[in-house]
């Protein structure tokens, strides 16, 4: 049981917080000879195995480090190409470590702006009246739970499928939002949220749902 | 419980089928317009969904609910899409859509040399088939409220 991320989205789709609570690592290291049993290919600033599932290593996956070294987007630590650096068999054998790639601050705006479209065309493409938007996505690897506030505030959080209590967390969220960043005063509304007491008070909360659970009824 | 409406998307967007049962509410636009806004909504969740999750994915995106009904996905490795609107008492329906891929869909238009693929079916028999089937569901009582 997890909880994954949360992310707090202002009214107009912007991202105003967002927290990497546990992120699962799932990376592999492994020594290739020439030529490489797998397909990469570039994809946003990042080199991704396009083709060829084998030990860990899955479709999707971006080179994290080669020899050890980490890589710097496209580039290697020495500031080489990578596919190039791989196209050389002068360099074989070669170790590199494959993982799913983190999300860059910027990733993570888009996306926040995304899910704030399609909570509008989930609400739209509705076939009864008076629905609101998406209030619970899933997947197979989890579960994105949505509250939106009537002031047009949407915490979201990414948890474990398996995961209980995440209705009273959010609302538990909006009372912390509502007590430590509006309170603040140095707090500008629709702005990202900077406030200690408040990312205190959300990693506490956090892990008390985490272990226990609901917050008990009422909350 | 009750089923609102299905739709069939193959894997370029277009839409195959749509057929509705209980839907008290229309989006406002017309079918083409719904059926872009749903494929896109549905492409978007993709992408959405597969940079969001911590881990790999193999089935992917399943539903969706919101305060008042949920959307059941199901994608074939060829792309085709089942879509199914029910409201929020049903659980996992994933081997209800499979069926309708692979009882209704593979049988009927598949398996009929006059349907052609990537254009929206005609076929009355598949239809008919269809609505048998989804009549026939558990979850499909057509009482009010």
């Amino acid at each position: 049981m997890a909880i994954f991320s949360v992310y707090v989205v202002n009214k107009a789709g912007g991202l105003i917080y967002q927290l990497d609570h546990y992120a699962p690592r799932a990376e592999s290291e492994k020594t290739f000879g020439f030529p490489l049993e797998l397909v990469l290919r570039p994809h946003d600033e990042r080199v991704l195995v396009a083709f060829g599932q084998r030990d860990g290593v899955r479709v999707g996956h971006a080179v994290l480090a080669i020899n050890g070294l980490e890589v710097n987007g496209r580039l290697t630590a020495d500031g080489r190409d990578v596919l190039e650096f791989l196209s050389s068999p002068a360099n074989f054998p070669v170790a590199i470590r494959f993982g799913r790639p983190r999300l860059s601050s910027n990733e993570k705006l888009m996306l926040a702006s995304m899910f704030h479209s399609l909570f509008a065309i989930g609400s739209q493409l509705s076939p009864e009246p008076g629905s609101s938007g998406i209030e619970m996505l899933e997947t197979d690897t989890f579960k994105l739970h949505c509250f939106q506030t009537l002031t047009g505030i949407k915490f979201v959080v990414l948890a474990d499928p398996r995961q209980s209590g995440i209705d009273s967390l959010l609302r538990k969220i909006y009372e912390i939002y509502s007590d430590f960043a509006l309170k603040n005063p140095f707090y500008s509304l629709e702005m990202p949220i900077r406030c200690e007491l408040f990312d205190q008070h959300l990693k506490l909360a956090l892990e008390v749902a985490e272990k226990a659970g609901p917050f008990g009824p009422g909350l | 419980m009750t089923v609102h409406s299905l739709y069939l998307f193959d894997r370029n967007g277009i839409c195959l089928h749509y057929s509705e049962w209980n839907r008290k509410k229309q989006a406002g636009i017309s079918k083409e317009e719904e059926f872009k806004l749903m494929y896109g909504m549905l492409f978007s969740i993709r992408s959405f969904v597969s940079k969001m999750s911590p881990l790999d994915m193999k089935e992917g995106f399943l539903s969706f609910q919101t305060s008042k009904y949920k959307l059941h996905y199901y994608e074939t490795p060829t792309g085709l899409k089942v879509v199914m609107n029910t409201d929020l008492g049903v659980g996992n329906i994933r081997d209800v859509l499979h069926q309708i891929y692979s009882y209704i869909y593979v049988e009927y238009v598949v398996k009929n040399p006059l349907c052609n693929l990537n254009e929206p079916i005609q076929s009355e028999l598949f239809r008919s088939k269809l609505d048998t089937f989804v009549r026939s569901l558990p979850f499909f009582s057509a009482r009010a409220g």
